[in-house]
Formats: C-alpha cells, sequence, structure tokens
C-alpha cells in the first residue's frame, strides 16, 4: 500500500474542492492507502469544532473524524494560517496536528504520490 | 545524501487572493524541512513565475505601505537572499512588455547573492520535468 499527499488551500464554503479532495482521501484510506492531508490558506476552516450542518454548506468534519480514526489518516493545519484566522490549537478537532509549511514538504518526501490541489 | 526537487510553478496573479504569496512561504519553509525528515534528507526548491504569475516579479512594490501585509518583492527577495532559485518565464514578460529593469532581479541590499534568472519556457518545462514534486500555484 501506498502514501497519499494532498495538499489543499481552497476554502471550505464557496468552492467545492475542498469537497473533493475529502472524498479523494477516503477513497485512498477505504483502499488500504495512507494519506496526508494538509490544510493551507482558506482550507484551515476545516479544522474548525463545532461547524454546523446545514444542507447549503459543505459538511466534511464528520468524515474528518471517521478518516481519523483509522490510524490511516494524518491531518494538519499550517500554523500561520490558522493563527491568521483566529484558529488555534483549542479552537481546532481532536486528531489534527498544527505545524508549520515544512510539515507539508516533508511529507511530501516519501509520499508515493502528491496531489496539490491550488487555493481560489 | 538525497535531495528531492521541488518545483513551485506560480501563475496566479499577486495579492488578487493569497495562492501566490503561499507559493513563496512554502518555498521558503524548505529550508527547515530538514527537522521532519532523516539525516541526509533534504529538499531543493525551485521557484518559476509563469503567465500572469509574472506579475509578482515587478519592483518597487507597496503593500507593506498600503495594506501593512509583506509585499511578494519582500518574499522574492528573502528567496533570493536563502539562494533559492527563481526563474522567471521570458516570453510571458514579453508579453507584458516588461524587461529585467522592470522585475526583481537580486537582494543585494539585504546581502542576497544569487539573483533571479529570466529563462525561455523550454527551460521551465524542463525543472518541470526533471522536478520529484511540482506543485502548481
Amino acid at each position: 500500500m501506498g502514501k497519499l499527499t494532498i495538499g489543499t488551500f481552497s476554502s471550505l464554503v464557496g468552492s467545492l474542492s475542498l469537497d473533493f479532495a475529502v472524498k479523494l482521501a477516503e477513497a485512498a484510506v477505504k483502499k488500504g492507502h495512507e494519506v496526508d492531508f494538509w490544510l493551507s490558506g482558506n482550507a484551515t476552516m476545516l479544522g474548525k469544532k463545532n461547524q454546523s450542518k446545514f444542507r447549503d454548506y459543505s459538511y466534511l468534519l464528520g468524515t474528518i473524524e471517521e478518516l481519523l480514526k483509522t490510524g490511516k489518516f494524518q491531518i494538519t493545519l499550517c500554523e500561520a494560517c490558522g493563527k491568521a484566522r483566529g484558529i488555534h490549537k483549542e479552537d481546532i478537532i481532536e486528531g489534527m496536528n498544527i505545524y508549520s509549511m515544512d510539515w507539508y514538504l516533508a511529507s511530501m518526501y516519501n509520499a508515493d504520490r502528491v496531489i496539490h490541489i491550488g487555493g481560489e | 545524501m538525497a535531495v528531492k526537487k521541488y518545483a513551485f510553478i506560480i501563475e496566479k496573479l499577486p495579492y488578487k487572493s493569497e495562492t501566490s504569496r503561499l507559493a513563496l512561504t512554502h518555498a521558503i519553509a524548505s529550508q527547515t524541512v530538514e527537522i521532519h525528515l532523516e539525516e541526509g534528507e533534504s529538499v531543493e526548491p525551485v521557484i518559476a513565475f509563469v503567465g500572469d504569475g509574472v506579475l509578482n516579479c515587478l519592483k518597487d512594490q507597496k503593500a507593506l505601505d498600503m495594506y501593512g501585509v509583506t509585499s511578494q518583492e519582500m518574499h522574492i527577495k528573502n528567496a533570493l537572499l536563502l539562494d533559492l532559485k527563481v526563474l522567471v518565464c521570458k516570453e510571458d514578460l514579453e508579453k507584458y512588455g516588461l524587461t529585467e529593469d522592470d522585475i526583481i532581479m537580486d537582494a543585494e541590499e539585504i546581502g542576497g547573492e544569487v539573483t533571479t534568472e529570466i529563462v525561455p519556457f523550454s527551460e521551465i518545462m524542463n525543472v518541470i520535468e526533471t522536478a520529484d514534486q511540482v506543485l502548481f500555484f
């Protein structure tokens, strides 16, 4: 089985790029692969806890929580991008990491595939 | 020592979104990546501006004065200071009627030694083809 690194930069609301990335991660984990998932820029909104589920907006936290339980999925939020948006360690869901941008670059180093999904 | 080459290809305009800024900050973050890697492993970033992205390289940006945020110019100069390879697509510069006099070519005032390279698109394609990872911003 391989390791997939997915970098995301699009916002949780206003684009479906993040939805696509999470679906891709879910499919990869279901096939037995490991996934490192990087949240940068506006994508850091995905890390915020206490999101409400409305049908008009994407709700991805449930899937993320299920993926974290598999042990094959790591999700990391960019520290500077998060702090600039008022998202700190205490604001994010349990199991999510906060690191600086070098984490993403390091994750790519030994990934079998990297999918970098740019921002708006 | 295993060095992996990452190509940061920047096509987005500056300031319209955060994208090109994130490209530069991620590229600069390569300087500390080794804390997460095994001994002997490292990353060599190459930054290439193409298409509208060449406008990130214009001189005399005033983002700090006008908006109180660091400019793309400051990030590019920091990249040069750190000896990162910075390429600008020659054909795309010409499309905008720009020359090396209009763009950031060095970071001499802060002690940088390497300079920006204006190169044909074919050379940037070569960087893309030989990179271990390509990150398109």
